[in-house]
């Protein structure tokens, strides 16, 4: 019996030996294509710069099912585990991992993603120095660019619509760009709200006749409603624009984005510096630069747009 | 489950027993299926950081947050009583007219209070660490309201409100205002919601348009819970049992967290199933309890 513990103890001190894994982890606040895609890049990131998951590093990933209360709860469980980084996938679940991070004393690396205005949402002093144990990757689009894509068509757009809902803080900072923007690009901005996914048709069919463009921002309300938009795009011959690529695959006529799924790698390219003993604050926020331009053949048809030769070639991905 | 998320779990469930002990006031004490506390639980919060944000005392940005809540259930009561409009839809009128009116107040859908002075910053400066000064503060600030509801329901105006619950048509034969006892109970009750938002925008240090979602649920799991845990007879001992229904509640998410994903098919969106299977699990031992002791007899 002695010698049976004697080896037992000699085996876990053996195994303890080796490096313990680093613990992640991984706190988002719904399930939705783009930061679920966001996840994975992250993770493949960080596997491709030499972390095995399961061996040299395990995940706990939490999701809060929209629920901030539940947000703050896994963010108490992440510390009360002594994980060794953790990340917040979009602003609230950000916002509770720093503040629970920072309250409890613990000097735990905080990185983000798909957060929109880390600045205004305090979770950074500056974008280039962030004043704390925290970093991370913003998910804020060009929306100067993205307006401009009418222009590419050859479309004479004066009055765009723009549906998003005006319960999201990234779609606010969004939407205040495009005003700021539409001076420069000669267009009247109209708004068209949504409180939830069921309301997007109503609020898509209430421009048909306002407005003679349509445009959609990163809105999590909108865009997991988008074929009510699409639908109305089509029926009224309205050209709709996309903050995102992979709306374009689901019928919108086109976007300058970029696909959260390297929004993830980017992040977990942060990841990984951090791991590898970088500290976060050093590590000034990071935008996403490599953008991407789709356009959707099909959609242009239902809208009754001519695609410009010109736009075929400068696009990245073209569906047919 | 760690030493540390076991404090956050007391701490979530203090800072909510606040909020269920408005919900017990409606929904046992008055026989009134409140849903606007959905609305009046982010209205608190809202009120609070705004004020916060622009400088503002934390604790009278509480004092304001409760007079909010108390407004917004004053008109869902007055909804339900004056333009006899259904309980139940006149407390989603409410909730859904808060959602617009809580942006109003907030100018953003989101508010931080990410490095602001809150009413925590005071006993966390003396220092003693944050989760045992949240515990220590919200812990005070819910039996203080649970012994003012106490003495508040044995007062004239709280016996007729229990009254009221009971048997409403007694209480208008003896002529009684039972709309005024509505009136007064929804108030009070989202006027207890609202200091909940407000005490959890700053213990989470954002206030969020969306942090509404699954407070009447949270709220009800809780008053329930505790029914379970203490057989409520007497006001006192109903009153321990939200406040320790609202822990056990917030244990048990914790716990849910703990669930061991990545194994055969659950996965991290499963939570607010585990979460419901698990109150439904503590549900069940009064049922058995009672059988046991029926055996016994």
């Amino acid at each position: 019996m002695k010698k049976m513990l004697v080896t037992l103890l000699a085996v876990i001190c053996a195994a303890s030996a080796y490096a313990a894994p680093v613990k992640v982890g991984i706190s988002q606040i719904v399930e939705h294509p783009a930061l679920d895609a966001t996840r994975k890049g992250i993770i493949d990131a960080v596997t491709a710069c030499g972390y095995v998951e399961g061996k040299d590093i395990v995940y706990d990933v939490q999701i809060a099912q929209g629920n901030v209360a539940t947000a703050n709860q896994i963010a108490k469980k992440f510390v009360g585990d002594k994980d060794n980084i953790v990340i917040g996938i979009a602003t609230p679940n950000s916002q509770s991992l720093k503040q629970v991070v920072e309250k409890s004393g613990l000097n735990i690396p905080v990185i983000f993603s798909a957060v929109t205005d880390p600045v205004g949402a305090k979770l950074v002093k500056s974008i280039e120095k962030s004043g704390g144990n925290i970093t991370g990757v913003s998910d804020l689009t060009p929306v100067k660019a993205q307006l401009e894509v009418f222009k590419e068509f050859g479309l004479n757009v004066k009055n765009v619509g723009i549906l998003y809902n005006p319960g999201e803080q990234n779609s606010r900072a969004l939407v205040d760009l495009a005003k700021a923007a539409s001076k420069e690009l000669g267009i009247n901005i109209i708004d068209a709200t949504v409180t939830n996914s069921s309301g997007v048709y109503m609020a898509a069919k209430s421009l048909v006749g306002r407005a003679d463009a349509m445009y959609v921002p990163t809105d999590n309300t909108v865009v997991s409603a988008l074929e009510s938009a699409v639908q109305v795009a089509y029926e009224a011959n309205i050209p709709l624009i996309m903050g995102d690529t992979d709306s374009v695959v689901r019928g919108a006529l086109a976007a300058k984005g970029f696909n959260y799924y390297k929004h993830g790698v980017q992040t977990g390219k942060i990841v990984c510096r951090v791991l590898k003993g970088e500290k976060a604050e050093n590590i000034p926020v990071q935008f996403q630069n490599e953008l991407e331009f789709y356009v959707n053949l099909k959609a242009a048809k239902e809208m009754g747009v001519n695609v410009p030769e010109s736009v075929i070639k400068s696009a990245d991905k073209v569906i047919e | 489950m760690s030493l540390y998320a076991f404090f956050g779990a007391v701490e979530q469930g203090l800072l909510f027993s606040i909020m269920a002990l408005g919900v017990f006031i409606t929904f046992r004490a008055l026989d009134f299926p409140d849903l606007s506390v959905d609305g009046t639980f982010p209205m608190g919060a809202a009120i609070s950081a705004i004020l916060i944000f622009n400088g503002v005392n934390p604790w009278l940005t509480i004092a304001i947050a409760v007079a909010g809540g108390a407004a917004a259930g004053a008109v869902t009561a007055i909804l339900n009583t004056r333009l006899k409009i259904l309980n139940l839809l006149a407390g989603i009128l409410t909730m859904i007219a808060l959602y617009s009116v809580n942006l109003r107040i907030m100018g953003m859908p989101n508010v931080p209070l990410l490095g602001f002075d809150t009413v925590f910053t005071s006993l966390e400066n003396t220092g003693i660490p944050a989760y045992v000064a949240n515990v220590i503060i919200l812990g005070s600030v819910a039996v203080l309201v649970g012994i003012f509801l106490i003495w508040f329901f044995h007062t004239e105006v709280g016996l007729a409100l229990r009254a009221t619950g009971d048997n409403m048509k007694m209480v208008k034969a003896q002529g009684a205002s039972t709309s005024r006892m509505i009136l007064i109970g929804v108030a009070l009750s989202n006027g207890l919601v609202a200091l909940a938002g407000a005490l959890a925008a700053q213990v989470q240090g954002f206030a969020d348009v969306s942090m509404g979602i699954g407070t009447i649920v949270a709220g009800l799991a809780s008053v329930i819970l505790g029914e379970a845990l203490i057989s409520s007879l007497g006001v006192f001992r109903a009153v321990i049992g939200v406040i320790l229904g609202s822990i056990a509640y917030r244990l048990a998410i914790a716990v849910a967290l703990t669930v061991n994903i990545g194994g055969v098919s659950l996965s991290p969106s499963d939570l607010n199933l585990i979460t419901a299977i698990l109150v439904v699990v503590a549900l069940m031992f009064p049922g058995l309890r009672s059988k046991i002791g029926a055996v016994g007899r």
